[in-house]
């Protein structure tokens, strides 16, 4: 018992005693500049509801969501599968991927602004010396954002593979191969089978940051343009330190908590569903 | 016959490294920005610079937060590293080895707080940190930083634990060797590379992490690295070239990590996503 006290204490301390916190807020009118400070119920739940701010912030969230990790997980798997077939070079290949997992989420968004820039942009050059106003235009700026974080985090979801991909026993590919199957019939036969689980962990775990995702689209876009990529983590942030509205923000960051956590809920569900059945 | 199969072979190796080089080319394009002349930045195509400059470091360090904010980052990220392992190890130690009540559910709180979205918790800490003066200070940040590296290390190491037999600590406390003895000389020596796995991404987390940094610093006193590089001032013009060489430094500890311990940091990314 004694050995776990420190872990109980930070724990409860920095997280579980904010969370209650949190909830309290978030009953109350608190404008720290206006020296507002009063009991309000459940006004500040009733008010998201007729909210169109947050019914776009809500919308915007699982567009990025759904995007990124579909596009995560294609990819990824892709990635897994071809450094997985490779002879050589595996460590050279890994390194360029972790490279792009490994830096701070906000050097990826100056890395892309500058990709994205307008004249001088790689990407516009790229593309035959357009001028795509990438992250200007509100029809491009959230592709543009789900572009960089697909970017940063797919690394991830190659790696879990990659790593799955290596401890598939060999006998079973000897197996298939004097069965005379054939590489289609090795690939969707025995190694997507063997990746269904390791595959459910990665989507649970990305689908999870996409959530909670804030550094890349406020720094990239701030959440522009006209709110197309504000996602609730930023509306709540932004309620939360730029309006300064403690108690409405904090009923913003409540509603994403509980998003969070109905998911994570939901994906443990499917995990035990899936391993009872597999044994 | 085998030849001809092994020359495709090394000619698909050859084409997923350029592939994924490729992929890499949006840090190697930054990397190649940060020495480009001032006047040829917004020139492109050519791809290709004139010549390579330094003017875009000197100016980083010479006149910007950058170096302090590097200097913060690293004490920052060190000390929740070092506070997360000491607090951590007994905590994991206690999970995978003892019998305890409410171990499921202490496992479940665990697992839930690694999910916990930072943005929950961020009004009360900043009212928290307010009160106890512990804003734009090293202290504050370290705090809040080790109580969301807390769970994954936790995590992490209670499965490197469970994997040292566990024969080799009966065997030590027949021998007479007490919790510490055991801990000291027969767990610690063999979770090793467990360890290293756990700090290096504790050490990441805390390096790259961006919402509670830039809300609880003020000042060049304590902020960290994404937070300067998040502010980076431009007065008239954005100083693309500036802001590239300052993103190039800031990515220094991680692009290390992933070269020289790439096998530490991919055995703890696969230890988190594959136990139970």
């Amino acid at each position: 018992m004694l050995l776990l006290a420190p872990t109980v204490l930070a724990l409860a301390a920095l997280t579980v005693y904010p969370g209650v916190w949190v909830l309290w807020l978030s009953l109350q009118h608190r404008i720290p500049i206006f020296d507002v400070s009063r009991f309000a119920g459940l006004d500040n739940y009733a008010f998201l509801a007729g909210d169109p701010r947050f019914l776009n912030a809500g919308r915007a969230t699982a567009i990025f969501t759904v995007a990124s990790v579909a596009l995560e997980v294609v990819l990824g798997l892709t990635a897994a599968l071809a450094i997985h077939a490779q002879r050589g070079g595996r460590r050279l290949a890994l390194s360029f991927l972790l490279l792009a997992w490994a830096m701070p989420a906000v050097v990826t968004a100056k890395l892309f602004e500058w990709l994205y820039h307008p004249t001088a942009g790689l990407i516009n050059v790229a593309l035959g010396a357009r001028s795509l106003n990438w992250l200007g235009d509100p029809g491009l700026a959230l592709p543009a954002v789900v572009l960089a974080d697909v970017w940063r985090t797919m690394p991830f979801v190659a790696i879990l593979c990659y790593a799955r991909l290596l401890a598939i026993p060999a006998e079973l590919y000897e197996a298939a191969q004097v069965d005379g199957a054939g590489r289609l019939a090795t690939l969707t036969r025995i190694t997507l089978p063997m990746l269904g689980r390791i595959l459910l962990v990665a989507v649970l775990f990305r689908t999870l940051d996409a959530l909670r995702a804030f550094d890349i689209m406020f720094v990239l876009t701030g959440g522009g343009p006209a709110g197309m990529t504000e996602t609730l983590t930023v509306y709540a942030y932004r309620a939360l330190f730029q309006t300064l509205q403690l108690g409405f923000g904090s009923a913003l960051s409540v509603v994403v908590f509980l998003l969070v956590m109905a998911v994570a809920w939901a994906y443990l569900k499917l995990l035990r569903a899936g391993t009872t059945v597999a044994a | 016959m085998r030849r001809p199969a092994r020359r495709i072979g090394t000619l698909g190796d050859v084409v997923v490294l350029g592939a994924l080089a490729a992929y890499a080319i949006p840090f190697f394009w930054q990397l190649l920005t940060s020495f480009k002349p001032e006047a040829e930045l917004l020139r492109v195509p050519p791809l290709l610079p004139s010549r390579l400059t330094l003017e875009h470091y000197r100016v980083v360090i010479e006149q910007s937060l950058m170096p302090q904010a590097l200097g913060n980052s690293l004490g920052v990220a060190t000390l929740t590293t070092l506070l997360a392992l000491v607090i951590g190890l007994p905590g994991a130690y206690a999970v995978a080895r003892l019998p305890l009540p409410g171990k499921r559910l202490l496992l479940l709180a665990i697992v839930a707080s690694t999910a916990f979205p930072q943005i929950a918790t961020v009004s009360p800490l900043y009212l928290l940190m307010r009160a106890l003066e512990l804003r734009d200070t090293w202290a504050g940040l370290v705090l809040v930083h080790t109580s969301f590296a807390l769970p994954l290390t936790i995590w992490l190491l209670a499965g490197f634990i469970r994997e040292v037999p566990i024969e080799t600590e009966e065997a030590a406390a027949v021998d007479g060797a007490g919790l510490l003895g055991i801990f000291r000389w027969v767990v610690i020596p063999l979770l090793a590379p467990g360890l290293a796995s756990t700090a290096l991404l504790a050490f990441l987390f805390s390096w790259n992490e961006f919402l509670f940094a830039y809300t609880f610093t003020v000042s060049g006193a304590s902020r960290t690295v994404p937070v300067a590089l998040a502010l980076f001032p431009g007065v008239f013009e954005v100083p693309w070239g500036d802001i590239a060489a300052a993103s190039m430094l800031a990515s220094v500890p991680p692009v290390l990590i992933v070269i020289v311990l790439q096998r530490f940091l991919v055995r703890g990314l696969v230890a988190g996503a594959v136990k139970e």
